[in-house]
């Protein structure tokens, strides 16, 4: 099942709705390495409550997905990781490291509207 | 073997007698009550033992052990007794009596009270034998009914206290708008540590946490079991976007961190709680600029 990718202002929101296989998650991320270059997107929010799982290969995954688009010039924020799958993942060291996190959307949002300066507020 | 059924028949082999022998010390207790029961509470006293309690009141308690004493020897039942040693236990428990105490006193009548039986019967051997093997046994289990009713109303009373510890042990408390504080006094277990991080994540979850503050001022040891648990726990909380910052590390616990070689590069730690919650407030605060620019100033 692949993920729907939606545009909204700068930002790309991938909303991830069931568990993925390794090839929809593969998927994931040749899209959004694609979608960020064509829509020049400055952040990217990848939400992944739905899941109530993380493996490594997942990990690995969304770690990849955040240097990638990194290197492309957006920022990634994981949002919704349940307790449950935040615990397991430690327990397994998956700690998803120099990658942001945030409670939800809606954080994930403001996070990278801060991080990126893009709050109408601060200007820029 | 022989020689005993001869001098003493047990209840087993004599029933009717050591019945009738019971009779007769009961009766003889009733008799002597007021006497014995003075002697009683004279020897508590000299003895030191339930200190935490008055004269008088060992005096009424004593009165009331003693007839339940002799109500026990009467109906070789010990229902009664073990319900009074339960009330009584509840009642002394708080005032800091001890088991040995208890186990004394009680010990102290069945002496009592033997003595007494050796000068009534003392010109009669073998009626004194007769008679002791009656009320040994009986007095025996009337002294393991108080001592077990005792302890086993104490392990109730440690079983409720650990139960009200851990449930008050991990509250997670919301002073400011995404901004938790979760103070931890006293000793982490495992359970403790497992209750301690579902807590903290349910937390953020439940209150929109962003910055948690936890305080282990009041965490007297740590071991490294409970040290990665409590890394483990900062990195969940992260992956929920939340950050963590651990205040009030004691000397102690900083140099087992280090000994153990613990990897506290994760974490934020901070000296004291108001240096945490202050970290944490500059952390949100940043965030929240605008609005505070927005409120008038009243001086």
């Amino acid at each position: 099942m692949a993920v729907p990718i939606l545009k909204q202002g700068h930002y790309l929101i991938a909303s991830i709705q069931a568990a993925l296989s390794d090839k929809d998650l593969v998927q994931l991320r040749d899209d959004l390495a694609d979608l960020v270059g064509r829509h020049r997107a400055r952040g990217v929010i990848i939400d992944v409550t739905a899941l109530d799982v993380l493996d490594s290969f997942a990990t690995r995954t969304l770690r990849a997905i955040a240097y990638m688009t990194k290197l492309r010039g957006a920022e990634t924020v994981i949002v919704g990781i349940q307790p449950d799958v935040a615990l397991s993942m430690v327990q397994l060291g998956l700690t998803l490291e120099d990658v942001f996190t945030a409670l939800d959307l809606e954080e994930g949002l403001s996070f990278l509207n801060e991080r990126l300066q893009m709050d109408g507020r601060h200007g820029s | 073997m022989t020689r005993d059924r001869n001098l003493a028949p047990t209840g087993a082999a004599n029933p009717e007698s050591t019945f009738d022998l019971l009779r007769e010390l009961v009766s003889h207790l009733r008799e002597k009550r007021t006497e014995l029961r003075e002697e009683w509470a004279r020897r508590i006293t000299e003895s030191r033992l339930l200190t935490a309690m008055t004269r008088e009141e060992i005096f009424a308690e004593a009165t009331t052990v003693y007839d339940n004493y002799v109500a026990v020897l009467e109906t070789g039942s010990v229902e009664a007794l073990q319900a009074y040693a339960r009330d009584l236990s509840e009642r002394i428990i708080p005032r800091g009596v001890e088991t040995q105490e208890v186990l004394g006193i009680v010990l102290l009548l069945r002496d009592v009270l033997a003595r007494s039986l050796f000068k009534k019967y003392q010109l009669d051997f073998n009626l004194l034998n007769r008679v002791l093997d009656a009320y040994e046994p009986a007095a025996n289990r009337i002294a393991n009914t108080v001592a077990v009713g005792f302890v086993q109303e104490r392990e109730r009373i440690i079983r409720q206290q650990q139960e009200a510890i851990r449930e008050l042990s991990t509250p997670v408390l919301r002073v400011r708008e995404r901004l938790l504080i979760l103070p931890i006094i006293g000793l982490i277990d495992p359970q403790r540590a497992r209750q301690l991080t579902e807590q903290l994540l349910r937390g953020i979850r439940e209150n929109r946490g962003k910055v948690a503050v936890m305080d282990i001022t009041g965490v007297p040891a740590i071991d490294s079991a409970i040290a990665n648990r409590l890394v483990q726990t900062v990195e969940a909380a992260r992956l929920l976007g939340a950050t963590v910052i651990v205040t009030g590390l004691s000397p102690e616990i900083a140099q087992t961190l280090v000994t153990i070689g613990v990897d506290l590069s994760k974490m934020n730690t901070v000296g004291d709680l108001q240096g945490g919650i202050e970290l944490a407030e500059r952390v949100l605060g940043y965030r929240v600029i605008p609005a505070e620019e927005g409120v008038p100033r009243s001086h």
